[in-house]
């Protein structure tokens, strides 16, 4: 390797370039997940934040510089060596028709199978423990299309899980969710992180959900470059979200937690702007 | 069979090794070391062990009944090959290679379909639906119609014929990934092409070729001797290790492209490889007897059904495609004699009204 690792991110894009095609969505882009912590990546729509999650599992191959894990470039890593260590839940997956939520968990073990050791002791204790931890052990039998929404989250969670690998990539792992089950999973993250010591990088579209689950924010302005990155308290300003979103807001403490919370402004509408709701409330 | 040293008590008093067999089911073999663990879903190896069964009993019957009764001792002595000479030119030279020929192709012609069903994420893509059967029958039809050529010619031609055009359904489709239900559509088009252009050879030949080629078009076992039998025997044989190894990188894949790929799958290599292998299966059966209809399409279901198993559970897919066309090829010997009909009118037969079923239940699905 030819330079040397801050021992402080494992996981780090060094000046990418990424592009679907011709359509280029980032440049220059450099990001280093601190180990061991919540990182959210935020931003506007359309804005690379997904591509960016998409390059750090190697789902797509950036146009230039690379994305290092442990040193070597993620490209250099066989496949199932990095997902041995990289764990990814993509925005859509698909269960497989008829298929139970144990053996749908189970799936999460197949990097670490050969032919012939299909199902070793290790195999049965992590599938057992990922399912204790999100709480999916009761539902082992049940065929996963019938779960709701957030279960159905957290099984595939648990595959991930199961999966062993330090570092979980999710990608709007709330999205499709009622605010109730957003909170359920955002809590398990949370809680995985927390006490298991996961690094997890997650992609957010709420920016409130986003500070009071963070560890580390990296804020993507459209054109895929970083506008802000560090500590939730330390980068949510009115400024960044008005410079990044366009939107006029402030910035005052969750009552809940102390994290900061992000209020849109009222539009300011001049008095002559009369239509015809101002109009009938004298 | 895991062993007792495995259930240890949890600190909430229920013994993890329960806990552990109540998340994940199957049936668990494990060596002492640990250099082998295997995990088989119960229902399938019943199933699948079932499905030998029926194997079994009707190879007995193909093999002791029809115009020369033999018993059971005689067909053993003279597979053995120490039979009279009448019993062992019934089974050795008509009977056997017969049976062969049907368990075989019936096989893999269901692995085929399990394979290009579970790619395409959609019951209904299997080689004959979506052309490579009619492709294949194209690539017979020329063979014969302007080379006269020789039943290995004709084979030859069917294999050609099916692998190209398994690389123009290829192209026309996988521009952009894979999409099943695109696959299943272009498919169908393409299919309906070359039934067109089978039909029109038809018609520009001479009567007798016109019959010949209208005799193969019409999948049949009938004097079906050693040189199919050796050629579907060693299609499977070649191709079958390459279908079993790459079983689990297919279930992967059923669960989207990104999470397989996420779980360390190489998802190009295998949908390519997982591809020409079903291709093959398709182009080899339909050269060793014409096209035969509908087992790649209902074996692979009827045994997920069966199985109830989450994946494309080559195994039984296999044994079911064989228990299939070894029946309808026993129906219309026995059923039907002397009359002599193909068994892919029965297949087809058959097909059609599972087809018809298939579709029902589909659209009830999706509208439910």
């Amino acid at each position: 390797m030819t330079e040397p690792t801050r021992p402080t991110a494992r996981l780090r894009a060094e000046h990418l370039t990424l592009a679907y095609d011709r359509r280029t969505v980032a440049t220059d882009l450099s990001v280093a997940v601190p180990d061991g912590s919540f990182t959210v990546i935020l931003g506007p729509n359309a804005c690379g934040k997904s591509t960016l999650l998409k390059a750090l599992a190697r789902m797509i191959t950036p146009k230039a510089g690379a994305v290092r894990l442990d040193g070597a470039p993620v490209s250099s890593y066989r496949p199932r060596d990095l997902a041995r260590r990289l764990g990814l839940l993509p925005q859509s997956s698909t269960a497989p028709a008829g298929i139970t939520v144990g053996d749908l968990v189970a799936r999460g073990r197949y990097p670490h199978q050969r032919m012939l050791k299909q199902w070793s002791v290790e195999d049965q204790a992590a599938v057992t423990g990922a399912m204790r931890q999100t709480h999916v052990l009761e539902l082992a039998d049940r065929p996963v299309e019938d779960l709701s929404g957030g279960q159905r989250q957290r099984v595939w969670l648990a595959m991930v899980l199961a999966q062993q690998t330090g570092i979980l990539l999710l990608d709007e792992p709330t999205t499709f969710l009622d605010i109730a089950h957003q909170v359920e999973v955002l809590d398990l993250c949370a809680d995985l992180h927390a006490r298991k010591g996961h690094t997890i990088v997650a992609v957010l579209h709420d920016l409130n959900q986003a500070c009071r689950y963070a560890t580390h924010l990296v804020v993507m302005r459209p054109g895929g470059t970083v506008a802000a990155e560090g500590h939730p308290s330390a980068v949510m300003t009115a400024e960044l979200i008005e410079d990044v979103f366009g939107l006029p807001c402030r910035i005052i403490d969750d009552p809940e937690t102390g994290t900061p919370l992000m209020v849109p402004a009222a539009p300011r509408r001049p008095a002559a702007a009369g239509d015809a709701a101002v109009a009938h409330t004298p | 069979m895991s062993c007792p040293g495995d259930v240890r008590p949890a600190p909430d008093g229920r013994t993890t090794g329960t806990a552990d067999v109540r998340a994940v089911g199957g049936i668990v073999v494990r060596t002492r070391g640990g250099g082998l663990s295997l995990r088989v879903p119960a229902r399938a190896l019943v199933v699948s062990v079932a499905l030998l069964a029926v194997l079994v009993v009707v190879a007995g019957i193909t093999l002791t009944t029809g115009d020369f009764d033999l018993t059971v001792p005689e067909v053993l002595r003279a597979l053995a090959g120490n039979g009279s000479g009448g019993a062992d030119f019934v089974v050795n030279t008509v009977r056997l290679p017969r049976l062969l020929t049907a368990l075989f192709v019936g096989a893999a012609l269901a692995v085929s379909g399990a394979i290009l069903q579970s790619l395409s994420g959609n019951s209904l893509g299997s080689p004959d639906i979506i052309g490579f059967t009619n492709g294949a029958a194209t690539g017979a039809l020329l063979v014969i119609i302007v080379l006269h050529g020789d039943m290995t010619e004709i084979a030859l031609g069917a294999l050609a014929g099916g692998l190209a055009t398994a690389v123009a359904v290829y192209l026309l489709v996988f521009s952009g990934g894979l999409h099943g239900f695109r696959l299943v559509v272009v498919g169908i088009g393409v299919s309906a092409l070359l039934l067109a252009v089978n039909q029109y050879l038809i018609t520009r030949t001479s009567l007798e070729d016109a019959l010949e080629a209208q005799a193969w078009l019409i999948g049949s076992l009938n004097s079906r001797g050693w040189e199919q039998a050796n050629g579907a025997v060693i299609a499977v044989a070649v191709l079958f290790p390459f279908a079993f190894r790459y079983a689990r990188r297919m279930s992967m894949l059923e669960m989207g492209a990104d999470t397989a790929r996420a779980l360390g799958v190489r998802v190009e290599r295998t949908r390519l490889v997982l591809l020409v292998v079903s291709v093959a299966l398709a182009a080899c059966a339909t050269a060793t007897t014409g096209p035969i209809w509908f087992v790649a399409l209902a074996a692979p279901q009827l045994a997920r059904r069966l199985t109830r198993h989450s994946g494309p559970g080559l195994a039984p897919a296999a044994l079911m495609g064989a228990v299939l066309l070894a029946v309808s090829d026993l129906a219309v010997q026995r059923l039907f004699s002397p009359a002599i009909v193909p068994v892919g009118t029965a297949t087809g037969t058959i097909g059609g009204l599972y087809l018809i079923w298939l579709l029902v239940t589909e659209s009830r699905k999706s509208r439910a």
